[in-house]
C-alpha cells in the first residue's frame, strides 16, 4: 500500500484518540463536540449503511434500475454534512446519500431517482430540505454550479460580515474520478479569481469504477488546488472527528470572506461503485483488507466504547436502522410509476407550442386502445 | 414614438442595459466583456454604467462561464453569457445541453433556468476558421432549450430582453454580419411574442423561409425576382426552438411553393425540419418539393473562397427558379 499518511486524523485505527502531527488548529472543534453529537455521528453512519444494504438488495430483487452505494465512506460524509450551518448550500454528485438525509431530504427522492420514476427527486426550495442541491451525474458539473452559487453569495454581501446565522457557505462534493474533468479545474479558476465562499470536499476513494487514483493524477490530488491558489487539507476520510473538524474549520473560513478551500477525504469504497459493476475485477483482497481494517464504523464505534457508550446505545441504533431500512422498503414497493404529465409537463417553465402538441398526441394514442388513459 | 436608427450591435447594448436597469438580478459575463466592451463591442460601456458586479470579464473558459451561470441563476440571478464566437461554444456544450437545458425537467417544476447565451453567429465577415460557423441546430436539438436569432435591429433590441425576462435558457443567435448595418429601433412599442415569427415581405408565388443574416437575403432575392414579375413572400423565422409554424403554413398553403434558407450544412439543419413538417402538414398545398439552400455538408471553408460554401442571392433566386419550373 502506498497511500500517504494522511495530514489530519484524531482517531487511529483501534478508535484510540491520537491527533496527528499538525491537526491542533482543529482541536478546537474536536473539544466542542459533546457526548451527544458523537452518539449522532455514529447514528448517522450506522442508519445510512443499512440503508446502502437495503437499496442493494432492492436492486438485487428488481425494484431499482441501479444502486450507489456509500459503503466506506460514512465518516467523510457524517462529518463533513454535521459541520455545516441551516443556511449553507449543498452540491452532492451522486453517492451522498447521508448528506442528503442529515440535511432533511427524505431519502425516498434518492430511491426514486435510482428506481426510475423521475430525474429529480427533491424540491432544494423547499425549506426541509436543507439547501441540498439535485444529485448530478455528469461528473464535476455540480462543481462550476457550487461556485457560481458561491459568486451570488458574494454578490449578496451574504459573506464576511459576521453574523454566524446568515453568512453563507457552499460546499461541493465530487470524487477522485471527478478531478480529472475540465469543469473542476474550471471551478478552481473561477473560484480562486472571485474569492467565492466554496469548499471544495473530494472524497478520494482510490477507485473511478476500476481506474485507481494514480492514474488520475501522480501527486496526491490535495496539492492540486495550491497551483490555483486554494488553500488545501488532507484528511483521514474514516475518521469522522477529523472530517468534522476540518470541515467545520474550512466551512468557517468560507463564511467569514476567506474564500474557497479544498479538503481531500483519504477513504476507500468498500465493494461496487454501483450494482452494475464487479470490484472483483480490479480490487484486490490485499488492499480491500487494509482498508477494512479502517472502517470508519467500527473505528468510532471502539471509540465510543472507550468513553463508556451503553450497550443500550448500539442496540436502539441497530434498531432504528432496521426500522429505517424497512419503511424504505415498504415505501419503494408502494411507489406509483410516472404518468404522461411526468414526460411532458416540466421541460420548460413556460408554455411550448411542440411540447404541449406531442402530449395531446400522446395523451389521444394512449386513450385510443380504450384504457383508462 | 421614440424611434432610434441603431446597428443591430447597438441595439442589443441598449436592450442589455434596459434590462439591467429594469432587474438587478441582471448580470453579464463572458470573455473581454467588460473593460473592452466584448470583441464586437456589443457590451460598450456597460460595465462603466453597471460596475464590475454587474459585468463580469470572466477568465477565459466557456464551460466554467455557462456552469457558474447556471450556479448563479440558482442563486436567484439572471445571467447573461457571452460566448465570443459561434465555434468556441463547445467546452460550454456539456453544460449547456447536460445540465442548463435538463434542470427545469429534473426540477419537476421547482427550478427555473433564467439564463441567456449570446453568440455571434455566421459567415460573411471574412473570419478565420471557429469564427464564422453557423451551430444553431445542435441546440435546436436539445429539449429545454429555446433558440432564437433576431435578424433586425429592432428585433434584436427587443427580442433580447425577452430573452432575458424568460425563465427557460435561452440561446441568442446574433448574426454577426448583420451588426453594423442601422435600422430603426422602436424604443416605446410593446414588442412581438419572442417565439413569434415575422412576415418581412408579402408574396403570391412562393415562400421563402429563414433566419438571421438570411432574411436580409432573402429580401434582396425577393427584390430581384419581382423586377422579373415574381412575387416571393418572406418570413423571418426569428425563433428556432420553438418554431412558429402557423404563419409558415398559411403561406405555403397561398403560395403553394417553399424555399428554406440558412447558412448551416444542410444535413440534419433547421431547415430539413421545416421541410419535414410542411411536407407533413401542407402536402396538398405543395405545388414542387420544398427546397433546401444551405451551406455544403463539409467544414466551413477558408475566408477565401466561402463564397463557394454561402448561400447567396443567386443561389435562393436558383432554387426559386427550381420551384416555379417543377
Amino acid at each position: 500500500m502506498t497511500t500517504p499518511p494522511p495530514a489530519v486524523q484524531f482517531l487511529a485505527t483501534d478508535g484510540s484518540f491520537a491527533p496527528s502531527a499538525g491537526s491542533d488548529e482543529y482541536l478546537p472543534y474536536i473539544e466542542a463536540l459533546s457526548d451527544e453529537q458523537h452518539e449522532q455521528f455514529y447514528r448517522d453512519m450506522a442508519v445510512i449503511r443499512r440503508f446502502d444494504t437495503e437499496c442493494t438488495n432492492l436492486q438485487r430483487q428488481g425494484q431499482m434500475a441501479l444502486w450507489p452505494p456509500s459503503h466506506g465512506q460514512e465518516a467523510a460524509q457524517v462529518g463533513s454534512a454535521r459541520a455545516t450551518r441551516a443556511q449553507d448550500h449543498i452540491f452532492p454528485s451522486y453517492r451522498e446519500h447521508v448528506v442528503a438525509k442529515i440535511r432533511g431530504v427524505d431519502l425516498m427522492g434518492i430511491v426514486e431517482l435510482m428506481r426510475g420514476t423521475t430525474l429529480g427527486g427533491w424540491d432544494v426550495n423547499d425549506p426541509k430540505n436543507g439547501n441540498f442541491h439535485g444529485y448530478t451525474l455528469v461528473l464535476g458539473t455540480q462543481t462550476l454550479h457550487a461556485t457560481g452559487y458561491g459568486m451570488g453569495i458574494n454578490f449578496d454581501g451574504a459573506v464576511g460580515t459576521g453574523n454566524p446565522d446568515t453568512d453563507t457557505a457552499v460546499i461541493v462534493y465530487f470524487g477522485d474520478g471527478s478531478t480529472s474533468e475540465g469543469d473542476v479545474n474550471e471551478a478552481m479558476v473561477f473560484a480562486a479569481s472571485y474569492q467565492t465562499p466554496t469548499v471544495f470536499f473530494l472524497q478520494n476513494n482510490q477507485w473511478a469504477i476500476s481506474v485507481p487514483v494514480s492514474t488520475q493524477a501522480k501527486v496526491p490530488l490535495y496539492l492540486r488546488p495550491r497551483g490555483f491558489g486554494i488553500p488545501s487539507v488532507q484528511v483521514d476520510g474514516n475518521d469522522v472527528l477529523a472530517s468534522y473538524a476540518v470541515s467545520a474549520k474550512h466551512l468557517d473560513d468560507a463564511r467569514n470572506g476567506l474564500g474557497p478551500s479544498y479538503i481531500e477525504a483519504q477513504t476507500y469504497r468498500i465493494g461496487a461503485h454501483t450494482t452494475s459493476d464487479d470490484p472483483t475485477r480490479y480490487q484486490n483482497d490485499e488492499q480491500l483488507a487494509y482498508w477494512v481494517a479502517r472502517d470508519p464504523i467500527l473505528r468510532f464505534e471502539a471509540f465510543l466504547k472507550n468513553k463508556g457508550a451503553s450497550e443500550a446505545f448500539f442496540k436502539d441504533v441497530e434498531a432504528e436502522a432496521a426500522d429505517f431500512a424497512a419503511d424504505i422498503r415498504h415505501r419503494t414497493l408502494e411507489l406509483p410509476n410516472p404518468t404522461i404529465d411526468n414526460l411532458f409537463d416540466h421541460v420548460y417553465s413556460e408554455p411550448h407550442p411542440l411540447v404541449a402538441e406531442q402530449k395531446a398526441w400522446l395523451a389521444n394514442y394512449e386513450a385510443s386502445f380504450g384504457g383508462d388513459k | 414614438m421614440a424611434v432610434e436608427e441603431l446597428p443591430l450591435a447597438k441595439a442589443i447594448n441598449a436592450g442589455l442595459r434596459k434590462a439591467m436597469r429594469d432587474n438587478d438580478k441582471v448580470l453579464l459575463m463572458g470573455e473581454d466583456i467588460g473593460t473592452l466592451g466584448g470583441v464586437f463591442r456589443v457590451t460598450e460601456g456597460i460595465k462603466a454604467e453597471f460596475g464590475d458586479k454587474r459585468v463580469l470579464d470572466t477568465p477565459l473558459a466557456e464551460s466554467g462561464i455557462v456552469g457558474t451561470a447556471i450556479g448563479l441563476a440558482l442563486r436567484g440571478y439572471r445571467p447573461v453569457c457571452e460566448i465570443q464566437f459561434d465555434g468556441f461554444v463547445y467546452p460550454a456544450f456539456n453544460q449547456i445541453t447536460t445540465q442548463l437545458a435538463k434542470l427545469t425537467n429534473r426540477g419537476r417544476g421547482t427550478l427555473r433556468m433564467p439564463v441567456v447565451i449570446r453568440i455571434p453567429y455566421g459567415a460573411h465577415i471574412g473570419a478565420i476558421e471557429h469564427h464564422m460557423e453557423s451551430p444553431e441546430a445542435y441546440f435546436a436539438h436539445t429539449a429545454g432549450l429555446r433558440v432564437v436569432s433576431p435578424s433586425t435591429p429592432n428585433d434584436a433590441y427587443w427580442m433580447i430582453q425577452e430573452s432575458i425576462e424568460s425563465n427557460d435558457p435561452v440561446i441568442f443567435f446574433e448574426p454577426k454580419s448583420r451588426y453594423w448595418p442601422k435600422g430603426p429601433v422602436e424604443l416605446d412599442a410593446s414588442a412581438s411574442p419572442l417565439h413569434a415569427s415575422r412576415l418581412a415581405r408579402t408574396g403570391t408565388d412562393a415562400t421563402l423561409v429563414g433566419h438571421g443574416a438570411m432574411v436580409t437575403m432573402m429580401l434582396q432575392a425577393a427584390e430581384l425576382a419581382a423586377t422579373e414579375g415574381v412575387s416571393l413572400e418572406v418570413i423571418d423565422l426569428r425563433s428556432i426552438s420553438p418554431i412558429d409554424y402557423t404563419p409558415i403554413l398559411d403561406s405555403v398553403t397561398k403560395t403553394g411553393r417553399l424555399v428554406v434558407c440558412q447558412e448551416a450544412a444542410g444535413f440534419v439543419s433547421v431547415g430539413s425540419e421545416i421541410a419535414a413538417t410542411v411536407a407533413e402538414r401542407a402536402f396538398y398545398s405543395l405545388q414542387a418539393p420544398v427546397i433546401r439552400v444551405s451551406g455544403f455538408d463539409v467544414p466551413m471553408p477558408a475566408p477565401r473562397i466561402e463564397n463557394l460554401y454561402l448561400p447567396d442571392v443567386d443561389r435562393i433566386l436558383e432554387a426559386v427558379d427550381r420551384s416555379l419550373a417543377f
